[in-house]
Protein backbone atom coordinates (compact mmCIF):
# COMPACT_ATOMS: atom_id res chain seq x y z
CA UNK A 1 0.00 0.00 0.00
CA UNK A 2 1.53 2.76 -1.39
CA UNK A 3 1.47 6.07 0.86
CA UNK A 4 0.05 9.16 -1.01
CA UNK A 5 0.06 12.67 -0.17
CA UNK A 6 -3.89 12.36 0.41
CA UNK A 7 -2.99 9.59 3.02
CA UNK A 8 -0.25 10.92 4.24
CA UNK A 9 -2.08 14.16 5.15
CA UNK A 10 -4.76 12.38 6.91
CA UNK A 11 -2.26 10.33 9.24
CA UNK A 12 0.09 13.12 9.95
CA UNK A 13 -2.14 15.20 12.35
CA UNK A 14 -3.64 11.54 14.23
CA UNK A 15 0.13 10.69 14.47
CA UNK A 16 0.76 14.77 16.00
CA UNK A 17 -1.97 14.61 18.82
CA UNK A 18 -0.73 10.38 19.82
CA UNK A 19 2.79 12.00 19.91
CA UNK A 20 1.69 14.88 22.33
CA UNK A 21 0.43 11.78 25.13
CA UNK A 22 4.10 9.91 23.92
CA UNK A 23 5.77 12.87 25.09
CA UNK A 24 3.62 13.81 28.04
CA UNK A 25 4.31 10.28 30.14
CA UNK A 26 3.39 10.02 33.72
CA UNK A 27 3.96 12.36 35.63
CA UNK A 28 6.02 11.88 39.03
CA UNK A 29 4.70 10.91 42.24
CA UNK A 30 5.78 12.41 45.32
CA UNK A 31 9.41 11.09 46.05
CA UNK A 32 9.91 7.91 48.97
CA UNK A 33 5.88 7.34 48.56
CA UNK A 34 5.03 4.12 47.59
CA UNK A 35 1.56 3.26 46.88
CA UNK A 36 2.01 -0.37 47.57
CA UNK A 37 3.20 0.51 51.39
CA UNK A 38 -0.12 2.37 53.00
CA UNK A 39 -4.05 1.87 53.81
CA UNK A 40 -5.23 5.04 54.54
CA UNK A 41 -8.39 5.59 57.25
CA UNK A 42 -9.54 7.33 60.26
CA UNK A 43 -10.46 7.45 63.40
CA UNK A 44 -13.04 9.04 64.76
CA UNK A 45 -13.80 9.59 68.73
CA UNK A 46 -16.92 10.98 69.18
CA UNK A 47 -16.06 10.85 73.14
CA UNK A 48 -13.56 13.60 72.46
CA UNK A 49 -15.18 15.54 69.91
CA UNK A 50 -16.30 19.37 70.96
CA UNK A 51 -17.93 20.43 67.78
CA UNK A 52 -16.06 22.95 67.06
CA UNK A 53 -16.19 23.22 63.96
CA UNK A 54 -12.58 24.02 63.23
CA UNK A 55 -11.18 20.63 61.08
CA UNK A 56 -14.38 21.91 58.89
CA UNK A 57 -12.64 25.32 58.07
CA UNK A 58 -9.52 23.79 57.90
CA UNK A 59 -10.77 21.54 55.54
CA UNK A 60 -12.28 24.18 52.95
CA UNK A 61 -8.93 26.61 53.82
CA UNK A 62 -6.91 23.22 52.80
CA UNK A 63 -8.83 22.49 49.97
CA UNK A 64 -10.64 25.63 48.67
CA UNK A 65 -14.16 23.48 48.98
CA UNK A 66 -16.87 26.18 48.08
CA UNK A 67 -19.07 28.22 50.55
CA UNK A 68 -21.67 25.92 51.26
CA UNK A 69 -20.55 22.85 50.23
CA UNK A 70 -18.28 20.45 52.52
CA UNK A 71 -15.86 17.36 52.03
CA UNK A 72 -16.35 17.16 55.84
CA UNK A 73 -18.55 18.47 58.21
CA UNK A 74 -19.46 17.96 62.05
CA UNK A 75 -23.34 16.91 62.73
CA UNK A 76 -25.18 17.59 66.34
CA UNK A 77 -27.27 14.90 67.07
CA UNK A 78 -30.32 14.93 69.66
CA UNK A 79 -31.41 11.50 71.18
CA UNK A 80 -34.80 11.99 72.74
CA UNK A 81 -34.10 9.25 75.85
CA UNK A 82 -35.19 5.98 74.38
CA UNK A 83 -35.94 7.02 70.99
CA UNK A 84 -32.72 5.53 69.23
CA UNK A 85 -34.41 5.57 65.48
CA UNK A 86 -35.93 8.82 65.74
CA UNK A 87 -32.60 11.10 66.38
CA UNK A 88 -32.83 15.21 65.32
CA UNK A 89 -29.75 16.04 63.35
CA UNK A 90 -28.39 19.41 62.98
CA UNK A 91 -25.47 20.65 60.75
CA UNK A 92 -25.59 24.48 60.29
CA UNK A 93 -22.99 25.45 57.61
CA UNK A 94 -21.85 22.29 58.36
CA UNK A 95 -20.71 23.37 62.09
CA UNK A 96 -18.20 25.74 60.45
CA UNK A 97 -18.62 27.89 63.11
CA UNK A 98 -18.89 25.75 65.78
CA UNK A 99 -22.01 25.18 67.64
CA UNK A 100 -22.67 28.35 70.10
CA UNK A 101 -26.52 27.89 70.59
CA UNK A 102 -27.74 25.47 73.12
CA UNK A 103 -29.71 21.86 71.99
CA UNK A 104 -32.58 20.82 72.64
CA UNK A 105 -33.69 19.89 76.35
CA UNK A 106 -33.17 16.70 77.80
CA UNK A 107 -31.71 13.38 76.27
CA UNK A 108 -28.07 12.69 74.93
CA UNK A 109 -26.72 15.45 72.56
CA UNK A 110 -23.51 14.57 70.96
CA UNK A 111 -21.19 15.79 68.29
CA UNK A 112 -20.58 13.50 64.97
CA UNK A 113 -17.75 14.52 62.36
CA UNK A 114 -18.14 12.89 58.59
CA UNK A 115 -16.66 12.86 56.07
CA UNK A 116 -16.07 10.35 53.01
CA UNK A 117 -15.23 7.08 54.58
CA UNK A 118 -12.81 5.67 51.85
CA UNK A 119 -14.89 2.77 51.41
CA UNK A 120 -12.76 -0.27 50.43
CA UNK A 121 -15.76 -1.52 48.15
CA UNK A 122 -16.75 2.02 47.25
CA UNK A 123 -20.50 2.14 46.31
CA UNK A 124 -19.37 5.37 44.20
CA UNK A 125 -16.88 4.07 41.90
CA UNK A 126 -18.62 1.05 40.83
CA UNK A 127 -20.99 3.04 39.58
CA UNK A 128 -18.85 5.72 37.27
CA UNK A 129 -19.56 4.85 34.31
CA UNK A 130 -15.95 6.41 32.69
CA UNK A 131 -13.65 6.05 35.52
CA UNK A 132 -13.16 9.02 36.62
CA UNK A 133 -13.38 7.82 40.19
CA UNK A 134 -11.05 5.11 41.49
CA UNK A 135 -10.09 3.41 44.48
CA UNK A 136 -6.20 4.20 44.63
CA UNK A 137 -4.06 1.64 45.39
CA UNK A 138 -3.24 2.44 49.07
CA UNK A 139 -7.19 2.53 49.59
CA UNK A 140 -7.84 6.28 49.06
CA UNK A 141 -10.86 7.21 46.55
CA UNK A 142 -9.72 9.78 44.41
CA UNK A 143 -11.54 11.87 41.53
CA UNK A 144 -10.15 12.41 38.18
CA UNK A 145 -10.70 15.70 37.71
CA UNK A 146 -10.03 16.14 33.55
CA UNK A 147 -11.94 12.45 33.06
CA UNK A 148 -15.13 13.47 35.27
CA UNK A 149 -17.90 14.36 32.90
CA UNK A 150 -20.02 15.89 36.29
CA UNK A 151 -22.89 13.45 35.46
CA UNK A 152 -23.77 13.33 39.30
CA UNK A 153 -24.04 9.42 39.33
CA UNK A 154 -21.81 8.66 42.26
CA UNK A 155 -23.19 11.85 44.12
CA UNK A 156 -25.99 9.85 44.11
CA UNK A 157 -24.47 6.08 45.22
CA UNK A 158 -22.71 7.56 48.19
CA UNK A 159 -24.57 6.32 50.93
CA UNK A 160 -22.82 8.52 53.16
CA UNK A 161 -23.50 11.63 51.27
CA UNK A 162 -20.09 12.64 51.13
CA UNK A 163 -20.34 13.84 47.53
CA UNK A 164 -20.91 17.12 45.74
CA UNK A 165 -21.16 18.57 42.26
CA UNK A 166 -18.50 21.61 42.24
CA UNK A 167 -20.24 24.20 41.13
CA UNK A 168 -16.82 25.92 39.59
CA UNK A 169 -15.62 23.09 37.85
CA UNK A 170 -19.11 20.91 37.45
CA UNK A 171 -17.27 18.16 38.28
CA UNK A 172 -18.16 15.53 41.65
CA UNK A 173 -15.61 16.30 44.34
CA UNK A 174 -15.38 14.87 47.66
CA UNK A 175 -12.64 14.85 50.25
CA UNK A 176 -9.27 13.02 49.18
CA UNK A 177 -8.08 12.52 52.63
CA UNK A 178 -5.65 15.38 51.77
CA UNK A 179 -4.27 13.47 49.34
CA UNK A 180 -1.28 15.94 48.66
CA UNK A 181 -0.15 15.96 52.69
CA UNK A 182 -0.44 12.44 53.08
CA UNK A 183 1.44 11.77 50.34
CA UNK A 184 4.46 14.32 51.96
CA UNK A 185 4.36 12.55 55.02
CA UNK A 186 2.07 15.40 57.17
CA UNK A 187 -1.33 14.48 58.28
CA UNK A 188 -4.63 15.69 56.70
CA UNK A 189 -5.66 19.23 57.26
CA UNK A 190 -8.58 18.26 59.70
CA UNK A 191 -6.90 15.92 61.87
CA UNK A 192 -3.44 18.76 61.78
CA UNK A 193 -6.05 21.22 63.31
CA UNK A 194 -8.30 18.71 65.76
CA UNK A 195 -7.88 20.79 69.04
CA UNK A 196 -9.07 17.59 71.20
CA UNK A 197 -7.78 14.67 69.17
CA UNK A 198 -10.96 13.50 67.82
CA UNK A 199 -9.56 12.84 64.56
CA UNK A 200 -6.80 10.73 64.05
CA UNK A 201 -5.41 9.57 60.36
CA UNK A 202 -4.60 5.78 60.25
CA UNK A 203 -2.41 3.71 58.11
CA UNK A 204 -3.95 0.52 58.47
CA UNK A 205 -0.78 -0.99 56.80
CA UNK A 206 1.41 0.47 59.37
CA UNK A 207 2.05 -2.32 61.75
CA UNK A 208 3.33 0.72 64.51
CA UNK A 209 0.65 2.65 63.93
CA UNK A 210 -1.24 3.27 67.24
CA UNK A 211 -4.93 2.75 65.52
CA UNK A 212 -3.97 -1.21 65.62
CA UNK A 213 -3.89 -1.21 69.43
CA UNK A 214 -6.85 1.65 69.81
CA UNK A 215 -9.19 -1.01 67.70
CA UNK A 216 -7.97 -3.49 69.59
CA UNK A 217 -9.21 -2.36 73.03
CA UNK A 218 -12.24 -0.34 72.34
CA UNK A 219 -16.04 -0.64 70.73
CA UNK A 220 -15.24 0.90 67.12
CA UNK A 221 -18.12 1.17 64.40
CA UNK A 222 -18.37 1.96 61.03
CA UNK A 223 -21.19 4.22 59.88
CA UNK A 224 -24.13 1.74 57.71
CA UNK A 225 -22.01 -1.57 58.08
CA UNK A 226 -25.03 -3.08 56.46
CA UNK A 227 -24.50 -1.60 53.42
CA UNK A 228 -21.29 -3.18 53.32
CA UNK A 229 -19.06 -0.67 51.70
CA UNK A 230 -15.70 -1.85 53.62
CA UNK A 231 -15.70 1.93 55.49
CA UNK A 232 -12.49 2.67 56.96
CA UNK A 233 -13.72 6.10 58.72
CA UNK A 234 -14.00 3.77 62.43
CA UNK A 235 -16.05 5.79 65.52
CA UNK A 236 -15.33 5.47 68.88
CA UNK A 237 -17.98 5.47 71.71
CA UNK A 238 -20.49 6.00 68.57
CA UNK A 239 -24.02 6.18 69.53
CA UNK A 240 -26.83 3.87 67.86
CA UNK A 241 -28.79 6.64 66.85
CA UNK A 242 -25.77 7.59 64.21
CA UNK A 243 -26.97 7.38 60.44
CA UNK B 1 -11.95 -20.63 -14.73
CA UNK B 2 -14.10 -18.25 -13.51
CA UNK B 3 -14.30 -19.00 -10.07
CA UNK B 4 -12.46 -16.02 -8.58
CA UNK B 5 -14.20 -13.31 -10.64
CA UNK B 6 -15.49 -11.70 -8.15
CA UNK B 7 -12.86 -11.99 -5.28
CA UNK B 8 -11.95 -8.15 -6.08
CA UNK B 9 -15.51 -7.83 -3.98
CA UNK B 10 -13.86 -9.46 -1.47
CA UNK B 11 -10.49 -7.66 -1.75
CA UNK B 12 -12.22 -4.26 -1.01
CA UNK B 13 -14.19 -5.36 1.50
CA UNK B 14 -10.80 -6.96 3.39
CA UNK B 15 -9.49 -2.89 2.31
CA UNK B 16 -12.25 -1.65 4.65
CA UNK B 17 -12.41 -3.74 7.19
CA UNK B 18 -8.50 -2.98 7.43
CA UNK B 19 -8.42 0.50 7.04
CA UNK B 20 -11.36 1.14 10.18
CA UNK B 21 -9.57 -1.51 11.92
CA UNK B 22 -6.33 0.96 11.95
CA UNK B 23 -8.14 3.78 12.07
CA UNK B 24 -9.50 2.22 15.31
CA UNK B 25 -6.12 1.59 16.70
CA UNK B 26 -4.75 5.65 15.84
CA UNK B 27 -7.60 6.89 17.30
CA UNK B 28 -7.41 4.44 20.59
CA UNK B 29 -3.76 5.51 20.59
CA UNK B 30 -4.44 9.37 20.02
CA UNK B 31 -7.52 9.26 22.56
CA UNK B 32 -6.51 6.79 25.28
CA UNK B 33 -3.92 8.29 28.15
CA UNK B 34 -0.98 6.91 28.29
CA UNK B 35 -1.60 5.54 32.01
CA UNK B 36 -4.77 4.39 31.70
CA UNK B 37 -4.93 0.91 32.88
CA UNK B 38 -1.69 1.52 34.60
CA UNK B 39 -3.37 0.36 38.53
CA UNK B 40 -7.20 -0.08 37.04
CA UNK B 41 -9.90 1.45 35.07
CA UNK B 42 -8.53 4.87 35.72
CA UNK B 43 -6.02 7.53 34.61
CA UNK B 44 -2.98 6.20 36.77
CA UNK B 45 -1.91 9.66 36.50
CA UNK B 46 -4.56 11.02 38.09
CA UNK B 47 -2.98 9.98 41.71
CA UNK B 48 0.02 12.32 41.23
CA UNK B 49 -1.86 14.93 40.05
CA UNK B 50 -4.18 14.82 43.21
CA UNK B 51 -1.18 15.01 45.10
CA UNK B 52 0.85 17.23 43.39
CA UNK B 53 -1.68 20.04 45.30
CA UNK B 54 0.48 22.39 47.66
CA UNK B 55 -0.49 22.39 51.03
CA UNK B 56 -1.94 25.44 53.14
CA UNK B 57 -1.82 24.15 56.59
CA UNK B 58 2.44 23.86 57.41
CA UNK B 59 2.09 21.55 60.36
CA UNK B 60 2.62 22.01 63.77
CA UNK B 61 6.34 20.16 63.31
CA UNK B 62 6.82 22.94 60.78
CA UNK B 63 6.44 25.71 63.36
CA UNK B 64 8.15 24.52 66.27
CA UNK B 65 11.43 24.46 64.08
CA UNK B 66 11.47 28.32 64.91
CA UNK B 67 9.05 29.30 67.51
CA UNK B 68 11.04 27.67 70.31
CA UNK B 69 10.21 29.73 72.61
CA UNK B 70 5.74 28.99 72.19
CA UNK B 71 6.27 25.21 72.18
CA UNK B 72 8.66 25.92 76.01
CA UNK B 73 5.15 27.53 77.09
CA UNK B 74 2.95 25.18 75.80
CA UNK B 75 4.09 22.44 77.40
CA UNK B 76 3.08 24.17 80.47
CA UNK B 77 -0.49 23.99 79.92
CA UNK B 78 -3.06 21.77 77.99
CA UNK B 79 -2.70 23.81 75.12
CA UNK B 80 0.02 21.72 73.94
CA UNK B 81 -2.21 19.19 72.01
CA UNK B 82 -3.54 22.03 70.06
CA UNK B 83 -1.93 22.56 66.94
CA UNK B 84 -0.59 25.78 66.48
CA UNK B 85 -2.80 25.87 62.54
CA UNK B 86 -5.88 25.10 64.97
CA UNK B 87 -6.18 28.61 66.39
CA UNK B 88 -4.12 30.79 63.80
CA UNK B 89 -4.79 28.93 60.98
CA UNK B 90 -3.14 27.58 57.79
CA UNK B 91 0.53 29.62 57.54
CA UNK B 92 2.09 27.37 54.88
CA UNK B 93 3.19 30.35 53.66
CA UNK B 94 4.12 32.01 56.44
CA UNK B 95 6.24 29.69 56.80
CA UNK B 96 7.93 29.27 53.45
CA UNK B 97 8.15 33.02 53.51
CA UNK B 98 8.15 34.71 57.27
CA UNK B 99 8.89 37.96 56.80
CA UNK B 100 6.61 38.75 53.92
CA UNK B 101 3.25 36.92 55.34
CA UNK B 102 2.40 37.60 58.63
CA UNK B 103 -0.53 35.79 60.85
CA UNK B 104 -3.25 37.55 61.37
CA UNK B 105 -4.37 39.36 65.18
CA UNK B 106 -6.92 36.87 66.27
CA UNK B 107 -9.99 37.94 68.43
CA UNK B 108 -10.15 35.87 71.05
CA UNK B 109 -13.69 35.86 72.14
CA UNK B 110 -13.92 34.67 69.00
CA UNK B 111 -11.65 31.89 68.65
CA UNK B 112 -11.90 30.68 72.37
CA UNK B 113 -15.59 30.36 72.31
CA UNK B 114 -15.84 28.21 69.29
CA UNK B 115 -14.17 25.32 71.82
CA UNK B 116 -15.06 26.24 75.45
CA UNK B 117 -18.72 28.13 75.01
CA UNK B 118 -20.57 25.73 77.19
CA UNK B 119 -22.63 23.06 75.35
CA UNK B 120 -24.37 20.01 76.35
CA UNK B 121 -23.58 18.29 73.16
CA UNK B 122 -19.69 18.50 74.51
CA UNK B 123 -18.20 16.18 76.40
CA UNK B 124 -18.72 16.64 80.15
CA UNK B 125 -15.23 16.57 81.13
CA UNK B 126 -14.10 19.13 78.59
CA UNK B 127 -13.42 23.01 79.97
CA UNK B 128 -16.61 24.62 79.42
CA UNK B 129 -17.56 28.47 80.23
CA UNK B 130 -20.88 30.41 79.31
CA UNK B 131 -18.86 33.46 78.04
CA UNK B 132 -21.23 36.21 79.39
CA UNK B 133 -21.31 34.80 82.88
CA UNK B 134 -17.94 34.19 83.34
CA UNK B 135 -16.05 37.42 81.62
CA UNK B 136 -18.52 39.78 81.29
CA UNK B 137 -17.82 40.69 77.89
CA UNK B 138 -14.17 40.75 78.59
CA UNK B 139 -11.47 39.67 76.13
CA UNK B 140 -10.45 36.11 77.27
CA UNK B 141 -6.79 37.30 77.07
CA UNK B 142 -7.04 40.03 79.16
CA UNK B 143 -7.04 37.23 81.91
CA UNK B 144 -5.87 34.26 79.73
CA UNK B 145 -2.26 33.66 78.38
CA UNK B 146 -4.18 31.23 75.30
CA UNK B 147 0.02 29.40 75.02
CA UNK B 148 -0.83 28.45 78.32
CA UNK B 149 -4.21 29.30 79.67
CA UNK B 150 -4.37 28.26 83.75
CA UNK B 151 -3.96 31.44 85.31
CA UNK B 152 -2.01 30.57 88.87
CA UNK B 153 0.06 34.03 89.43
CA UNK B 154 0.42 36.90 88.07
CA UNK B 155 3.51 36.72 86.35
CA UNK B 156 2.26 34.29 83.89
CA UNK B 157 0.22 36.73 81.82
CA UNK B 158 2.53 38.78 79.58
Amino acid sequence: MDITRRRLLVLMPAAAVAWKYVLAGTPEASPNYRLTDHWWGMLMDITKCIGCGTCVRACAEENDVPDGYYRTWVERYHRDDWKIERPEVESPDGGKHGYLHEPAEGGKNFFVPKLCNHCAESPCTQVCPVGATFDAPDGVVLIDKKYCLGCRYCIQACPYGCRFLNPKTNTAEKCTLCYHRITKGLTTACCEVCPTGARQLADLKNPKDPIHEFLRTHSVQVLKPHMATGAKVFYNGMDGSVR
Amino acid sequence: MNRFKDTEHLIRLAAVIVLALIAFVVLRFALVPRSFGQYGHYRGAAIAETAARPVAFAGHQTCEACHTDVVDLKKQGKHVVVACEACHGPLAKHADDPGSVQPKKLDTMVVCTRCHEANSAKPSGFPQVVTADHSGGLACDTCHQPHRPKIETEEVKK
